[in-house]
């Protein structure tokens, strides 16, 4: 018995044993509250969590609706990631989410006549503008030494969603027949469609984030400029002393995050909707930040993480309508993750080690 | 309440006992997760004498005192008080015992009154304050004792000097009799050490036991009866003062090798200016004070001096050269340019370099390997392809030349600089800024928290550099070093340059009094 703990106390002292137990057993102690909820409420947690699986992970239409969902989470927790490498903690993603298909959608409307070859590139800068000028307020109040950013990106979420329906029940607001009783702009151009692939939903967007996450990582790992952002998150004092321009480089990288963030809101506008709507993010932004911090911002982490909250996600769905659970309840179980997350199972593992 | 009165006999009464110990430690060990920090120490302390714990840093004197503190518990080792085995788990257990500690940071609490401070130590503060009881006690112990404050002044009001008074007060008014001063000099001035020593000797009549740390030589053979030398984790001796010589302690203190010390090099002419600042001013930060119409000048080959107490503008002077404050008043000029604006990445770039006061929280990324704080040294030049990968080779091949240059023993490049030791950051924070051959230096504290030989090694850097034609900014608050270093020597207060010495007329007593503010101070 003794001889069968220390393998397995081995084993686990594996660095990416570790890591990977930790999300595993993250996951586990959540499904398990998860399923305690659906049981309080009257349904058959085993039956749910088998009826998610084998339509998110089974089917080839499950699956690619698995892959749309995980697009914008991708995304907006690369924007979290990033700027936490910085020392900064960006929980503005859904703000600049918002702005990023805000300016977009402005893009779409105005622009009608380009061709798509243009115009996607051009929807792609307006995306990553909007999230990014939107970012840089709050990065360039925090190098000023003004506000702290956690406080700024928390505030703003809650103003550029007010933005977006200003605009789609104001000035922007849909005129044709049938759709102008929804608060929605006129319909795209189709020529301002991201394109889609494989018959799916699964679009563009896909691309942008493993390319936004293969680009993180390349940056960060291997360039100077990573070098140097790694020195401000890891002390700032010494970073500063070593003529490292902090200000520079906190403002411009709350730019690249929001703008990474800001993608995710003009691909879900472009690709899935074609259209901008009041409240069209079901908190994509707020994930993210789930996911980046369950992930420690490491990038095969978040794209781990994000898949699989990606399949919880669709579950929700899918729960909503097999087993009327309200979609809602998704937000108890992100709630309960959080909570794991934040109680530190690392504590767990130490205990372990010390006994070893 | 009654029994509290009579502090002071009830020590009387232990006096009697003669040569019986009062603490008598035995074969005390200590493991930290890498280093045996003590190793089977034994140690007795007798009523009425100073008994001094000296050694290089990382001897193990404070573990062991902590010990007996109750700060840390002993792997293994028993604690004999008055022939009695006791067991301290902790600082009240410690404090029941009668055994009091002053710490090397005081723990004072600024915006609390000298009589609310010393309250908060006592072990059974009873649910209302009877503040006039602390005020008598005050009183009459500081009369007793010299060490007269007024109980009613918050703390953030008195000086370094009376700070000092009231953590001694702390300790008698809480009973203690055995008492524990750990590194208690760092931050005073000449003539205060001598005012504490003099309390030492006033204690110790009335049968207190003192334990002072320390690992400069000079105070143990002014105020100890009795001094054991510790190194790596053991007692290598313990010697009476009468047989004590700055010999006899070297040699238990190193065993015998004794690094050679620097000396001064020759008066040189003094070269092109390395740095000019012009009636420079900041503002405030936090904590800190502001430098005012500081006008200071070092030139080619040239070492100047900066003594004071802590907190009277050093850092601030120090990162008005680096650029890290702005100017409000006056010009800075490095190597001839007016640098009033430049960032501090120009003035980096321009050829200046700098160990600060806090190597491991001001100097370098703590987590970061060897080889990557090195390359944040200098970015570019190791930047390829635009910035898109490093030279980690280049890198390396320049850690090993300047460690090769500074005749450091090598470090191992891959591993996280956090795991290094404080001697071993210094030689690491040092070869990166040295490497870079710099025309300015500065550097703030360079040797404090390093054992003796890097210390040496610290010192020797600065004066080859001088002799090679650089110009060196030094920080320090070791009166000793800066006299042996400087080619000028400039003491500043509350953010003022008070005044300016040569190597020639050094006169330690009335640099502590332009440090303090105090009478004698005839500038």
């Amino acid at each position: 018995m003794r001889r069968a703990w220390a393998a397995v106390v081995r084993v686990l002292k594996k660095r990416w044993a570790i890591a990977g137990a930790r999300y595993a057993m993250i996951l586990a102690i959540a499904l398990i509250a998860y399923g305690v909820v659906l049981l309080l409420a009257g349904k058959d947690p085993i039956r749910a969590y088998a009826d998610t699986f084998s339509f998110a992970l089974g089917t080839r239409y499950g699956f690619s609706e698995v892959l749309v969902r995980m697009i914008p989470l991708l995304l907006t927790a690369v924007a979290v990631a990033l700027p936490s490498r910085l020392g900064l903690i960006n929980v503005g993603g859904e703000g600049q989410l918002y702005m990023g298909a805000w300016l977009a959608t402005w893009g779409a409307i105005t622009f009608t006549s380009l061709p798509q070859a243009v115009f996607i590139p051009v929807l792609i800068v307006m995306g990553f503008v909007g999230g990014g000028c939107w970012a840089a307020i709050a990065g360039f109040l925090r190098a000023r030494g003004w506000v702290n950013e956690t406080i700024t990106t928390l505030l703003m979420n809650y103003v550029a969603p007010l933005l977006v329906g200003f605009s789609v029940y104001g000035m922007w607001r849909s005129r044709e027949v049938g759709s102008a009783a929804f608060p929605q702009t006129v319909a795209f151009p189709s020529a301002a469609r991201l394109p889609q692939f494989f018959g799916t939903r699964v679009h563009l967007g896909l691309i942008l984030g493993l390319v936004a996450l293969l680009a993180f990582w390349f940056v960060m790992e291997r360039t100077k400029w990573g070098l140097k952002m790694r020195a401000i998150g890891g002390n700032p004092e010494a970073a500063k002393r070593l003529g490292i321009r902090l200000g520079l480089y906190i403002v411009v990288v709350m730019f690249i995050a929001g703008g990474i963030a800001g993608l995710a809101g003009m691909a879900e506008v472009s690709a899935l909707h074609g259209r901008l709507r009041a409240g069209f993010s079901p908190g994509y932004g707020f994930m993210g930040f789930l996911i980046s911090w369950l992930a420690g911002g490491s990038p095969l982490g978040i794209l781990m993480m994000s898949f699989v909250l990606a399949v919880v996600f669709s579950g929700g769905t899918l729960l909503q309508i097999t087993q009327g659970v309200p979609f809602a309840a998704i937000n108890v179980l992100m709630a309960i993750i959080l909570f794991v997350v934040l109680a530190k199972p690392r504590l767990v593992w130490s205990a372990l080690r010390r006994k070893s | 309440m009654t029994d509290r009165r009579d502090v002071t006999r009830a020590t009387h009464s232990s006096h009697t006992d003669g040569d019986v110990p009062v603490v008598a430690l035995r074969g005390i060990t200590k493991r930290f997760p890498n280093v045996l920090a003590n190793d089977s120490v034994d140690l007795d302390l007798l009523p009425g004498e100073v008994h001094a714990l000296l050694g290089e840093n990382g001897a193990g004197k404070s573990t062991l005192m902590k010990i007996l503190y109750g700060f840390y518990r002993g792997d293994s080792g028993s604690i004999i008080v008055d022939g009695e085995e006791v067991r301290i788990g902790s600082p009240s257990d410690a404090r029941k015992l009668r055994i009091g500690m002053v710490f090397q940071t005081f723990t004072l609490i600024p915006a609390m009154t000298v009589a609310e401070n010393i309250a908060l130590y006592l072990p059974d503060l009873p649910a209302l304050l009877d503040s006039r009881w602390i005020a008598e006690q005050i009183d009459v112990l500081g009369k007793q004792y010299h060490l007269e404050v007024d109980p009613t002044l918050p703390v953030r009001d008195t000086s370094i000097g009376d700070q000092q008074k009231i953590e001694v007060l702390k300790l008698l008014v809480g009973q203690a009799r055995i008492l524990i001063f750990d590194e208690a000099t760092r931050v005073l001035a000449p003539h205060e050490i001598e005012g504490l020593f003099e309390i030492f000797e006033m204690l110790k009549k009335d049968g207190y036991a003192i334990v002072f740390i320390t690992h400069k030589m000079r105070e143990v053979l002014a105020c100890a009866d009795r001094i054991t030398v510790m190194k790596q984790g053991r007692v290598s001796g313990t010697i009476e003062r009468e047989a004590a010589t700055e010999e006899a302690l070297v040699e238990l203190m190193f065993g015998g090798s004794v690094p050679d010390e620097v000396s001064k090099g020759g008066a040189q002419a003094p070269g092109d200016s390395i740095l000019e600042l012009r009636g420079v001013s900041t503002h405030a930060e936090g904590m800190g004070v502001g430098l005012r119409d500081v006008n200071l000048a070092i030139r080619a080959g040239e070492i100047v001096g900066v003594a004071g107490v802590s907190g009277n503008g050093q850092r601030e002077l120090g990162d008005v050269v680096l650029g890290l404050l702005p100017c409000v008043r006056g010009r800075r000029r490095i190597l001839g340019s007016d640098a009033t604006s430049w960032s501090a990445g120009r003035i980096r770039a321009s050829g200046v370099g700098f160990v600060p006061e806090d190597p491991l929280g001001l100097g370098v990324v703590p987590w970061m390997t060897l080889a990557q704080n090195a390359a944040l040294g200098d970015v570019e030049a190791y930047s390829r392809h635009g910035g898109l990968s490093i030279d980690w080779e280049h890198v390396r091949r320049d850690i090993a030349a300047s460690f090769d240059e500074l005749s450091f023993e090598p470090l191992e490049a891959w591993v996280p600089v956090r795991t290094f030791s404080g001697g071993q950051l210094q030689r690491a924070v040092l070869s990166r800024e040295l490497g870079r051959h710099p025309r300015l230096f500065v550097a703030s504290y360079p040797t404090r928290g390093l054992d003796v030989r890097s210390a040496i090694a610290a010192r020797r850097v600065l004066t080859e550099l001088r002799d090679r034609g650089g110009g060196v900014l030094l920080i320090s608050e070791d009166l000793d070093e800066l006299c042996r270093l400087s080619d000028r020597l400039l003491v500043l207060r509350e953010g003022k340059i008070v005044g300016e010495f040569l190597p020639c007329d050094i006169d330690r007593h009335r640099i502590g009094h332009l440090m303090t503010d105090s009478g004698g101070a005839d500038a």
